[in-house]
């Protein structure tokens, strides 16, 4: 039996979870926020030895722990801002497969007394293995995507829906044969069909959902956590993963609806013939371009511009020259500001975390809801690195695998201009009319190179 | 009342304050958020090392050991990665809560 003073111990750390998830709702308190909810979770690793007093290898775990914690540590601490959304992948990932093995090992104990184990446990031990283990391989690939180590585009090949449907009635047929007759290796073969689950529910998920599907698997972890804390007669497992599980996944239905769609579309919708399937194809249309000196006299002697910066600017690393023409365009009096839309980068609230990097003002920071009314009145709008979140087909286009998204109103403006590298549409795959405008030109050229001549011209102006 | 009960009243108590808590978040604190929650899970780090403390063969040691170090790794780094995007954020905060008054006016 646990004693009381551990369960009470285990019970503030519970607390302390519940203020953490609280503060991080809001900016003023995520900070100190996020702390608490490191506290509690030092607390409850500084009692778990104090749990059970039959504890052995205490010394391989507290080594294992310092490996874990330097790792994650320098890990977290080295990355760069832009790859933040797969660190947080990986992580996630981790945790559903440490989840897994926990179950795995937690099976292995209860087959040998699995008479006078209760059903409802061994179905949950089923469950922590196939929902941590699909967590880990779904959030691998994730990893994968956004890493660019494989294509971001959605994969389909023939007979996906078949095999993803055939492995899910093995793995449930099997979690079957756990409750009824327990043996390690059925664990270990439904171990195995979640990480094949795992990959099929993630492959056709196409490059702009892939941060809502990470929310998802977050919330998968959460619930797997929870179902361990079950098995292992924790309260503190299953309270901190219930909260996860469902903060998840209320959080993964906010982040859907920012964007315009729902979950089984974003899982489904490429099985069903291209939701998130763009063409990807480069169009030969005649567009306008300009030069850097042109985009200058523009931008110097508008008197409002509006930046919409995109997750190219963040690749280009051109964030801090970005600020810099800003920073003179404000000395020359033009009123500027960046419209954010909430999907800027590559998860929502990215944008603003790169900006800030960047030391970008928060208050010049303004949310498209603000400012979307305001780009009628913008004499320039110059959009840097982005370009689905301005697209029209939003807004006009039924069939698009973005229709619906709410978008920046770029074309309100008097004047567009779009830097960008080449004309490879967006991360949706899809082209983008407001290029082929008359009011719009374009500037060719890496961001950061681009930016440099701009702010030179500008300077000379 | 049966034990199982206890446990999912637990259960089902956290689900309502899971999501009652974060229903008012800002779509800027989306990401800050799930990277916390996401570290919050690496709790699971309890019932890695009880499983590790209590293995009675070499290799579920291995594997206990494994799972600490994945488990550390989600919790740790989660933790860190989660600090250092909210960084960013309270640098500018005196400022930006000045501005605040200007924007809505």
């Amino acid at each position: 039996m646990t004693p009381t003073w551990v369960q009470l111990a285990y019970l503030l750390a519970a607390v302390c979870f519940i203020v953490a998830l609280k503060a991080l709702s809001s900016p003023r308190t995520a900070r100190r926020g996020n702390l608490i909810g490191a506290a509690g979770a030092l607390i409850a690793c500084v009692v778990v030895f104090w749990e059970r007093d039959d504890l052995e290898h205490v010394t391989p775990i507290l080594i294992a722990i310092a490996i874990g914690a330097v790792v994650g540590a320098v890990g977290a601490r080295r990355v760069k801002m832009t790859q933040m959304p797969q660190l947080v992948a990986l992580f996630n990932g981790v945790g559903g497969g440490a989840a897994a093995l926990v179950a795995l090992l937690e099976l292995d104990t209860l087959v040998p007394v699995a008479d006078s184990v209760e059903e409802f446990t061994l179905a949950a031990t089923a469950f922590t293995i196939i929902v941590g283990s699909v967590s880990f391989s779904g959030s691998m690939v994730t990893f994968a995507k956004l890493q660019e180590l494989m294509t971001g585009r959605p994969v389909i090949f023939n007979g996906l829906p078949l095999a993803f449907g055939a492995t899910l009635l093995v793995t449930l047929g099997l979690s079957v044969v756990i409750v009824l007759d327990a043996a390690l290796w059925i664990g270990v073969a439904i171990c195995l069909l979640g990480l094949v689950l795992g990959i099929l529910l993630v492959l056709p998920v196409g490059g702009a959902d892939v941060p809502i599907v990470i929310s998802l698997l977050n919330a998968f972890t959460g619930l797997s956590v929870a179902a361990g804390g079950y098995i292992l007669e924790n309260t503190l497992l299953l309270v901190g993963g219930t909260l996860v599980g469902a903060s998840g996944t209320f959080l993964t239905k906010l982040m859907a609806s920012a964007m315009g769609r729902s979950l089984p579309n974003i899982l489904f919708g490429a099985l069903k013939g291209g939701s998130t399937l763009g063409g990807g194809e480069v169009s030969d249309r005649p567009v306008k371009s300009m030069t850097p000196d042109d985009v200058a006299i523009l931008l110097g002697y508008a008197e409002r511009a509006i930046i919409v910066p995109g997750y190219g600017l963040a690749v280009a690393q051109a964030q801090h020259s970005l600020r810099e023409l800003v920073d003179m365009l404000g000395e020359r009096g033009v009123r500027v500001d960046y419209a954010i839309h909430p999907v800027a980068g590559r998860m929502p609230g990215h944008m603003n975390v790169l900006l800030a990097e960047a030391q970008v003002p928060y208050d010049q920071l303004i949310e498209m809801d603000s400012i979307n009314g305001d780009f009628k009145n913008a004499d320039v709008v110059l959009v840097v690195g982005a370009n689905d979140v301005v697209n029209p087909a939003a807004r006009t286009t039924p069939g698009a695998p973005i229709y619906g998204m709410p978008i920046l109103n770029a074309d309100d403006a008097k004047q567009i201009v779009f830097m960008k590298r080449s004309m490879r549409p967006g991360f949706a795959g899809i082209e983008n009319e407001l290029l082929f405008d008359p009011k719009t030109s374009l500037l060719f050229g890496d961001a950061k190179d681009s930016m440099g001549k701009l702010l030179n011209a500008v300077k000379a102006l | 009342m049966t034990e199982s009960v206890v446990w999912l009243t637990i259960f089902v108590l956290s689900v309502f304050v899971g999501v009652e808590v974060i229903s008012k978040v800002s779509s800027t604190l989306h990401t800050p958020l799930m990277s916390g929650a996401n570290a919050i899970h690496g709790v699971i780090l309890i019932g890695a090392i009880l499983v590790a403390g209590t293995a009675d063969s070499t290799g579920a040691l291995v594997v206990g050991l494994t799972a600490v170090v994945l488990a550390t790794l989600n919790m740790v780094g989660g933790f860190v990665v989660t600090d250092r995007m909210l960084e960013m954020f309270s640098v500018r905060k005196k400022p930006a809560a000045r501005a605040e008054g200007e924007e809505s006016a």
